[in-house]
């Protein structure tokens, strides 16, 4: 397994409710693998136990990226949530924290590269 | 236009109403600007700035108005750069006023400025309960009670007839983000409507800039992975635009940050939902085909932004009051801090119930372990832990009263806990929008020269 982490990176936005958060990958290799395993299934059940869903996501194929846009993610809204982080800004590193199974067999050195490096960082924390 | 130069340059001075200063003084006096533009304004602000106006008519302008324009005017003015911000909030015309004055008096001499007024349309909603809330599909009319504003997001359209008064300073209210850079651009070229692909390049550039360091490297850094150079003097954006809409983004050389693909991608998606619709008042934007290029290091070409026709309709941010929120906090440390803490809420709770207060939603965070994300990725528990209990509530008193409880376990809770704070009570200012035709705005919409 890999993380999101691994082979892309995020940022949050809001509007109301609604928390937008990008995946956008660092190269082809990830995109690959964004495209094909970060569904919106798989992002709603990462987000279910904040989020109520549902989880819409748009693919941006020149930029390798993929946006998130989840309804119901922040408290009942910016201004009346009563979280500490009420924009949610701080929920993109929980989409980073979401697993993938990324390459089986035939996988690029890149994408082994980075196991082995987030499987480094995890064993170090 | 600067002389010698073949591209308009607009700066980003804010991103909100209490941004950084010292970036934007620097990008005034260093960055050979034509524009520099501040947007100060979040979804609730006008709504509180609304009930600071009712209070007292001279204010309800953004606070640090006079610590910001104070601090740029002097380069501003030396180097011929004007200035368009929503820093007035509530109150345009207060706020020019204030500037000229402020002007007059830091011998700057006399300052021009125009005002955009009319974004206020808290009559027209009230005369039109049946509008529907977009988040709720609900009318109007049960928010209308307790509505404490209701602001209309402007286009450039209205900023460009403030520029062509000629006045060094514009100042509006609520206006989209993106239409404060799009604007100089069609003043300064003299873009219409119809050129579709000039105003969503023109969005697209504004939209990188609205968020101003958010796409010069801040909000971006990860230590050991996402590498910014001295982001402690983190520099402030800046787009140089072409006749045809090219554009290019980025900062100043000297100053910290980065501007590059990942920024701007970054930036790009950023409180952006569908890509291919992006709703301004101005246009909506497709950034679908959009590409990035990076010419040199910090600056990125943006290419192929595409749009359809402005939409007949402005969104409107309805400020309403819903009620308090009241909170305390207080932290455990060393052998069993969770559990004592966990405790600790659990008695707060019942304290408050035995008391007869009780609260449509209450919320405790274990500050260390699982607040943000509301649950832990790492199995050990920290050594530390800082309890928070929140409630919302339509009772003052009873929002007072979780504070005072969660303070009150110093001496008649769970041992050693120590640090709680002072009780917080808020006031909830909430948002919702609805849809306004056109027409109903753009007629009470007014450009005055401040005097």
């Amino acid at each position: 397994m890999i993380r999101v982490y691994d082979i892309a990176h995020s940022r949050a936005g809001d509007k109301g409710d609604t928390s937008n958060i990008s995946a956008i990958a660092y190269d082809e290799a990830g995109w690959k693998i964004l495209r094909e395993q970060l569904t919106e299934k798989v992002v709603m059940k990462a987000f279910a136990h904040i989020a109520r869903g549902p989880v819409k996501r748009y693919e941006l194929p020149k930029l390798q990226a993929l946006n998130f846009v989840i309804e119901g993610a922040l408290g009942g809204g910016v201004t009346r949530s009563l979280a500490q982080d009420v924009h949610g800004k701080s929920l993109s590193s929980l989409m980073l924290m979401i697993e993938l199974p990324g390459v089986r067999g035939g996988k690029t050195a890149k994408a082994r590269q980075n196991k082995s490096k987030s499987t480094a960082s995890r064993k170090a924390s | 236009m600067k002389k010698g130069k073949n591209l308009l340059r607009i700066g980003a001075g804010a991103s909100f109403a209490d941004d950084r200063i010292a970036p934007a003084v620097d990008l005034a006096e260093r960055g050979e600007l034509d524009y520099l533009v501040f947007e100060c304004l979040a979804e609730r602000t006008t709504a509180r700035e609304n009930l600071t106006r009712m209070k007292d008519p001279e204010k309800g302008y953004t606070p640090r108005l006079l610590d910001r324009m104070g601090a740029v005017l002097p380069a501003c003015l030396r180097n011929e750069v004007r200035i368009v911000s929503n820093m007035g909030a509530a109150n345009p015309a207060a706020a020019a006023r204030e500037i000229r004055r402020y002007a007059e008096e830091h011998a700057c001499g006399e300052v021009s400025c125009t005002v955009v007024r009319g974004d206020d349309v808290a009559d027209i909603v009230r005369s039109q309960p049946q509008l529907r809330i977009m988040e709720s599909g609900e009318p109007v009319e049960s928010l209308l009670p307790k509505m404490a504003s209701a602001n209309a997001y402007l286009g450039a359209d209205v900023i460009c007839r403030a520029l062509e008064t000629g006045a060094q300073i514009v100042i509006t209210g609520r206006v989209a983000d993106p239409s404060l850079f799009l604007a100089p651009a069609m003043h300064h070229y003299g873009w219409s409507y119809d050129d579709i692909p000039r105003i969503a390049a023109g969005t697209a550039a504004g939209h990188l800039l609205e968020c101003c360091a958010q796409v010069s490297g801040g909000c971006f850094a990860d230590p050991g992975k996402k590498e910014v150079y001295d982001l402690a003097r983190l520099g402030f954006p800046y787009a140089d635009i072409s006749e045809d809409a090219s554009f290019w983004i980025s900062k100043l050389e000297g100053t910290g940050g980065r501007v590059d693909l990942a920024t701007c991608k970054e930036q790009l998606l950023y409180e952006l939902h569908d890509p291919a619709n992006y709703i301004t008042p101005d246009c909506v934007l497709d950034i679908t085909e959009l590409e990035l290029l990076q010419t040199r290091k910090d600056r990125v070409q943006v290419q192929g932004a595409k749009g359809k026709p402005r939409t007949p309709t402005y969104k409107v941010t309805v400020g309403y009051h819903d009620g308090y929120i009241g909170e305390g906090q207080i932290s455990y440390a060393g052998i069993h801090a969770v559990a004592k803490a966990k405790w600790a809420a659990e008695i707060v709770q019942q304290r408050l119930k035995d008391r007869g207060f009780t609260y449509p939603e209450v919320r405790v965070d274990l500050i260390g372990m699982s607040s943000v994300h509301r649950k832990s990725f790492y199995p050990t528990e920290p050594y530390e832990i800082r309890l928070r209990v929140a409630v919302r509530t339509d009772n003052r008193k009873a929002a007072e009263q979780v504070g005072f409880e969660v303070r009150a376990l110093h001496v008649n809770g769970p041992g050693s806990g120590g640090g709680g704070s002072d009780p917080v009570v808020r006031e909830i200012l909430a948002v919702q929008s609805v849809l306004l035709p056109r027409g109903l705005v753009d007629s009470q919409v007014v450009i005055e020269e401040a005097h």
